[in-house]
């Protein structure tokens, strides 16, 4: 067999790692290499240096270290009966892609993945060894995310935290009947066990020793997950409901949720569908609600129907329109946990909007300038020159933000 | 009636000395006129600015916001961080009035500077220049930024890539980085780039790493909008990957699933003789691993 090219192998092991949605590179720790002797920085906030087609941010080299693998999970595009074609990298292949990449301000660091081969721990320990190649020999001082495999040895996973900023499992799918269904080698418990193994490690390198001094860091931006969504029967309650629970019990960074896309040469088991996008656009939205505007689980899940979100309107106005007898609020007044839960105001709009009421009284056109989205904020609330009147109480209310209604064609 | 004309290089440096000083000597807005260099000088006027006297107390948000704005392409820039200047010294808490019209239109324009400052450390992209060997590297790349925003980013550059020599072109500055030390010069038109086999496999990368069946154009446009394309290589590929996407998407859904190659069984029955026998041995099982 003639030996594939460089640009051949990072064709089959980007294509195959293009399913994982993260591609984070922020909230690790502050360096740069002003002294001269690395390569690269980290400023708390990531940068994306290309968009793809698909409106997805490229900010990391995402690639496998390998594409082959010995488990079969239906949803995979690199599962042992599938027929892509295969690849692997050279540990010196990947690294020389990095930092060429890096140079030429391509990339912020590298997300490396890879299919299972021979061993969980043999491929965690070659993953491991990329690591440890750019940060020890390259002095590279970019971003590393490794994705660990759940069942490779507590010793690689130590090592892989102390290089890589940020480290992730993937749950894959919503709930444990799906993953033994569609991943028959994976197991939802030792998942969930390798999570909580990162979240001690983390917590034990924030204690001081009895002198004083700080352990090294460990996985410095946290770990993540994904789901797939879409895939199995989960609905959005029970999708949710999950990841609180994640955030929760392994003080997770982020959940991040995949709508389930057609994949050359899929598996019988899993038909194809259109991804559901918009199901992931509000799966977000509710997950921000959760995290950051102070909305408990049952709240957002009150408001659906079949337990799934509403497609047509955002988990916020949803909300909003079912508890009409709260609004409108008066902006000049109301406490700050109340204007988070105005349709159209975000956290810093709100910010904005208690810190200027200090100085003076709000009117409704100091809130344009502001920054609230106001042709959402209005029926909800009162500002100086403006009251919604009845519109808040309207019947005809939520059709002003819903779509027009599609008209079913008869061919 | 004043007259300053504040350079291109140092821009910043030079507005807050002039303003320190004419807020010193209680020189009025209307009073001054700030100018860019190449502008026609104005007859009978005054150009030199008091030199600042004593201590001017300014908040410090004021003094961030005006290192940002200075750099904004908008020509009132110099004259309209005066005048909100001028209104600070009666009302200091204007700084934190969100409704204030004039403060609102400074925001914008230091919004403006942070979004292309950030879109530069984005795109600008770099061709080797130098020998592969040599003990520091040298790149070097043309850019075209909305506003002027080379001089207060090169220091980012300087400390992302400490290691190597750098520099970054653009039409009216360039920004030069050897040793670790940044200094800039006067704008070049666009110069010719060595090739460089990387883009080669940066644009490969591009292309594979899209997913055809989720096309959202306007996505991508909104977060890199087209003005960046024509220095960005990966660009290039953008029209065949959008005018394809929905055939292969279709492609992928018409496609009967396959068989599984031979490989898969001999794999499934390894896997399964393992698990059975559950000894350690590839490939290992967690329980192998608390055994140990």
């Amino acid at each position: 067999m003639t030996r594939m090219t460089v640009k051949r192998k990072l064709e089959i092991l980007s294509d195959a790692a293009k399913y994982d949605a993260s591609c984070a590179s922020s909230g690790s720790n502050k360096r740069d290499s002003r002294d001269g002797k690395g390569l690269g920085s980290n400023e708390g906030s990531g940068i994306c240096h290309a968009y793809a087609p698909d409106g997805r941010c490229i900010s990391l080299l995402k690639i496998l270290m390998t594409n082959f693998c010995i488990y079969d999970c239906s949803y995979c595009v690199n599962r042992v009966s599938s027929n892509v074609p295969r690849a692997r990298f050279t540990v010196d292949e990947v690294v020389d892609l990095t930092i060429n990449f890096y140079r030429r301000n391509y990339i912020e660091g590298l997300f490396l993945s890879s299919g299972i081969i021979r061993s969980p721990d043999a491929t965690m320990a070659d993953m491991v060894r990329i690591a440890r190649r750019l940060r020890k020999e390259e002095s590279f001082r970019g971003y590393i995310h490794l994705k660990t495999i759940p069942d490779a040895a507590p010793e690689l996973i130590a090592q892989a935290g102390l290089l890589a900023d940020r480290l992730s499992i993937n749950v894959e799918l919503p709930t444990d009947a799906a993953v033994e269904a569609y991943a028959p080698e994976k197991s939802p418990e030792q998942i969930r066990g390798a999570m909580a193994d990162v979240r001690h490690r983390k917590d034990a390198a924030q204690d001081r020793s009895h002198r004083g001094r700080r352990p090294p860091r460990f996985a410095p931006a946290g770990q993540s997950t994904q789901m797939i969504i879409g895939a199995d029967g989960a609905t959005d309650k029970t999708i949710l409901g999950r990841s609180t629970r994640l955030y929760g019990d392994y003080k997770l960074k982020r959940v991040y949720y995949s709508a389930f896309s057609p994949i050359p040469d899929s598996s019988a088991k899993l038909p194809l569908i259109s991804p559901p996008l918009q199901r992931e656009h509000r799966l977000y939205q509710a997950d921000w609600l959760l995290r950051f505007y102070g909305f408990e689980l049952d709240e957002i899940t009150s408001t659906t129907r079949d337990g799934n979100l509403d497609l047509a309107v955002d988990p916020k106005l949803a909300w909003a329109l079912e508890h009409r007898a709260l609004f409108p609020v008066d902006v000049n007044t109301a406490p700050k946990e109340l204007l988070l839960r105005v349709p159209g105001f975000g956290v810093k709009t709100v910010k904005r909007i208690v810190s200027t009421r200090r100085h003076c009284y709000l009117r409704y056109d100091h809130l344009l300038r502001i920054g609230g989205a106001m042709k959402k904020a209005r029926p909800f609330i009162v500002a100086g020159g403006w009251s919604p009147g009845s519109l808040t109480d309207s019947a005809c209310l939520r059709a002003r933000f819903a779509p027009p209604p599609e008209q079913l064609t008869l061919f | 009636m004043y007259h300053v004309v504040i350079p291109k290089i140092g821009a910043a440096t030079a507005w807050r000395t002039a303003a320190r000083g004419f807020l010193a000597a209680q020189i009025p807005p209307h009073e001054i006129c700030w100018q860019e260099p190449g502008a026609a000088p104005e007859l009978f006027a005054r150009t030199q600015a008091p030199p600042p006297t004593g201590d001017i107390k300014v908040s410090r948000r004021f003094v961030a916001m005006a290192n940002s704005v200075v750099w904004h392409r908008d020509r009132d820039r110099f004259a309209c961080l005066y005048g909100f200047l001028w209104r600070l010294r009666d009302a200091p808490h204007l700084i934190g009035d969100h409704g204030d019209p004039h403060l609102a239109r400074l925001r914008r324009m230091e919004k403006n500077v942070h979004r292309c400052q950030h879109k530069m450390k984005a795109f600008v992209r770099f061709r080797e220049i130098g020998d592969r060997e040599a003990p520091r590297r040298s790149f070097a790349a043309w850019f075209e930024p909305t506003h002027h925003t080379v001089e207060p980013t090169a220091s980012f550059f300087a400390r992302r890539f400490g290691d190597m020599d750098w520099r970054i072109i653009t039409p009216d500055k360039t920004a030069i980085c050897v040793d670790g030390v940044v200094s800039f010069s006067a704008g070049q038109p666009r110069p010719d780039l060595p090739e460089d086999a990387h883009e080669d496999l940066w644009i490969a990368y591009f292309e594979n790493i899209f997913n055809p069946a989720r096309l959202k154009v306007s996505a991508m446009c909104s977060e890199m909008p087209k003005k960046y394309w024509k220095n960005l290589p990966e660009a290039a590929a953008i029209a065949n990957l959008v005018k394809t996407a929905p055939e292969r998407a279709e492609e992928m859904a018409r496609a009967a699933p396959t068989l599984p190659p031979l490989r898969a069984e001999r794999m499934k029955e390894r896997l399964a003789r393992f698990d059975a026998s559950d000894v350690s041995g590839p490939p290992q099982s967690s329980a192998a691993h608390r055994q140990k």
